[in-house]
């Protein structure tokens, strides 16, 4: 067991597999973490990623090229953030319920056009998706796609736009007090909308991450709690991007090493059990981190003008 | 634009909303079946005749919408206390397989004892199930301060892993070929049907005889004051001397219980045995139904029976014209967002200025 261990991690095909895994989850993470640090809970992630995915497929199933997948991918996020936005930026509804029925809405609609589109299919249909990047050269990462790359360099862009920019200072003013944000002359409604759009835009590619590089087609379960993840592993980086980056390798890593075990045990212990252990050691790293928690003190708190 | 809270309640709008929101869901789910290329009139008819037409009909409506009444008042007691409990389906599923634990034909034969006995000792499992999977996350939130929607979504996965574990290992039906497919229920402990030749059972009234229990505790008990005082504003409360925590921790309890005896009563009226697709998210539907019920359990009721209807008129809809089934799932979500705006706008007016 401890061979095999040793063996697994000096492989560059694991950690290759570590960085595919945790590519979505970066993407839908730093979503979240967007929308969550202007002071808005966005449970809509589950259903935003499986809208992308399916919208972004789609597209290049209709033949147009993998970068514009990506962006009708993105789109499909933001115009499902901007409903959830409305939903509880200026109308001020749970922020848990709308987001809720967001996924509920977004992932039955994604169903429903599948059906429609492709009334008929046993086996779905397919596209041809990102190639990895040969060309690179450098070990581990050139055997990624495109999107990987970007889900990286975007942890230190968000970081510096959070931390060093004033629009960044606006985002997270909304999110720890949105009554002195007001006093600074900022439209905290605009401020707020604009970046569930933004965060929404991101779980969009994520979704589409799952169709376009990581497979190439779209089914039902594909995204499969990845959303519910991403909400898990913000908490556990304290809201900061690198940390998120840091969450999602490490889960990814624990998603990864369950896969080596299964097949290196050969069913001594029931396959589901591996399957269990990424959501069980979320769970753990929850309550480890909850105390620590620092929330953006306007998390979940809708914001009604002049009410105290 | 700002909200301004409304002054006093006006009853014609309280009506009026909530048609609205309705009418405004069937416009958005008719562009979805016309993009289709059905015929919108037409499909509706036939929803309406598939759920609610004939007495085959309303039989199919109401066995769906037992285990919908029970989720739906799961998610409304919890989220009256402001307890975001989103795993009622792994509850579900957790009280499913406590039930065949208990009063299924392990090895050919059930446990030996009296039926009424093994019944109560039945339920009994389901509902401790359902208890401890939500106790969990209400434990780490009060103690702990981890947010409970995220712990009881991880924990829906956690749960039907295992349950698919236990359907491959020790509850395994030896007789189904390979299916996955738990071990049988000992018939005597069985839901009696309470309708000929239908699939009606008993557990429709347990399911209507708790949204009313629950009704009544909420109004007329002292817990139920403190329940509405929680969620209402959980400070306040703690100040006027509620319990809080306890309070909270009951709320769980209750609300995973409901939602593990859903589990129960569906093996024990309908399938007869566990297996994966036993639920195809109850769970989540009963958000969607509590929130359509203004998280009133007696509004449960009504909201169980209206989606359980419009859910089984789109499949024998589907039969017929070439609209896909999940137009249900449309219309269902799409009514939560809708009657979610409906409230707010009886409470609130939107002043442009």
């Amino acid at each position: 067991m401890i061979d095999a261990l040793a063996a697994m991690l000096v492989n560059a095909d694991f950690w290759s597999a570590v960085l595919r895994i945790a590519t979505p989850l970066i993407f839908g993470t730093l979503g979240v973490l967007l929308c969550e640090r202007a002071g808005v809970l966005n449970l809509g992630i589950e259903g935003i990623m499986v809208a992308g995915a399916f919208t972004g497929w789609l597209a290049v199933h209709a033949g147009a090229s993998l970068w514009v997948g990506v962006l009708v991918a993105a789109g499909t996020g933001a115009v499902f953030g901007l409903l959830h936005g409305i939903l509880t930026v200026p109308l001020a509804l749970s922020q848990h319920v709308s987001g809720l029925g967001i996924t509920l809405f977004a992932s039955s609609v994604a169903s429903y056009a599948y059906r429609v589109s492709f009334p008929n299919v046993t086996t779905p249909p397919t596209i041809e998706p990102f190639g990895e990047m040969h060309a690179l050269g450098i070990p581990v990462l050139d055997a990624q796609t495109p999107l990987t790359l970007i889900a990286i360099a975007l942890v230190p862009l968000i970081a510096w736009i959070l931390n060093r920019t004033p629009l960044g200072l606006a985002v997270r003013m909304v999110g720890e007090n949105p009554a002195a944000a007001e006093g600074q002359g900022l439209d905290v409604v605009a401020v707020r909308v604009g970046a569930i759009v933004a965060g929404s835009a991101l779980m969009g590619v994520g979704g589409a991450f799952l169709t376009l590089a990581a497979f190439n087609s779209f089914y039902f379960q594909m995204v499969n709690g990845r959303g519910w993840i991403c909400v898990a592993l913000v908490v556990f980086a304290s809201w900061r991007p690198g940390k998120a980056l840091l969450g999602a390798m490490l889960f990814a890593f624990f998603d990864a090493m369950q896969l080596r075990l299964q097949q290196a045990d050969a069913g001594a212990v029931p396959y589901q059990a591996w399957l269990m252990l990424p959501y069980v050691l979320s769970i753990v790293a929850l309550i480890a981190v909850a105390r620590r928690a620092s929330y953006p003190q306007a998390l979940m708190k809708p914001y009604r003008k002049g009410e105290r | 634009m700002r909200l301004e809270a409304r002054g006093a309640l006006s009853p014609a709008l309280a009506i009026a909303a909530p048609v609205a929101a309705i009418a405004c869901t069937l416009v958005v789910a008719a562009l979805f079946v016309a993009w289709a290329g059905a015929p919108v009139g037409r499909t509706y008819a036939l929803i309406f005749e598939g759920g609610f037409g004939s007495r085959f009909a309303w039989s199919e409506t109401l066995t769906r919408a037992t285990p919908l009444m029970l989720t739906g008042l799961a998610a409304t007691i919890a989220f009256r206390a402001h307890l975001y409990n989103i795993g009622a389906e792994g509850q579900l599923y957790a009280g499913a397989l406590a039930a065949v634990a208990v009063g299924g034909l392990h090895g050919g034969a059930a446990l030996d004892l009296p039926a009424p006995v093994l019944f109560a000792a039945m339920i009994a499992a389901a509902t401790i199930a359902g208890a401890i999977l939500m106790a969990l996350p209400a434990f780490a939130k009060t103690r702990f301060g981890v947010d409970e929607v995220v712990t009881t979504l991880l924990l829906n996965f956690i749960v039907l892993l295992f349950v698919s574990m236990m359907l491959d290992g020790p509850m395994k039906d030896p007789t189904a070929m390979g299916w996955p497919q738990s071990v049988a229920l000992d018939e005597a402990v069985e839901l009696p049907k309470l309708v000929e030749r239908t699939r009606v059972h008993a557990g429709l009234l347990v399911a209507i005889a708790l949204c009313v229990l629950a009704w009544a505790a909420m109004r007329l008990t002292t817990f139920g004051f403190e329940v509405r005082a929680v969620g209402a504003n959980a400070r306040a409360a703690r100040f006027a001397g509620v319990p809080v925590t306890r309070t909270l921790m009951l709320v769980a309890i209750a609300s995973g219980a409901v939602a593990g005896l859903a589990g129960a009563i569906e093996v024990a009226g309908r399938t007869g045995y566990v297996t994966l697709d036993m639920s195809p998210g109850y769970g989540y539907t009963g958000i969607v139904i509590a929130m359509l019920a203004g998280l009133n359990p007696l509004g449960v009721i009504a909201a169980a029976v209206f989606v359980a209807g419009v859910l089984v008129g789109a499949d024998s809809m589907s039969r017929a014209v070439a609209v896909p089934t999940y137009i249900a799932d449309v219309i269902v979500a799409f009514a939560l967002l809708a009657m979610l705006v409906a409230a707010a706008a009886v409470r609130y007016r939107v002043r442009w200025r």
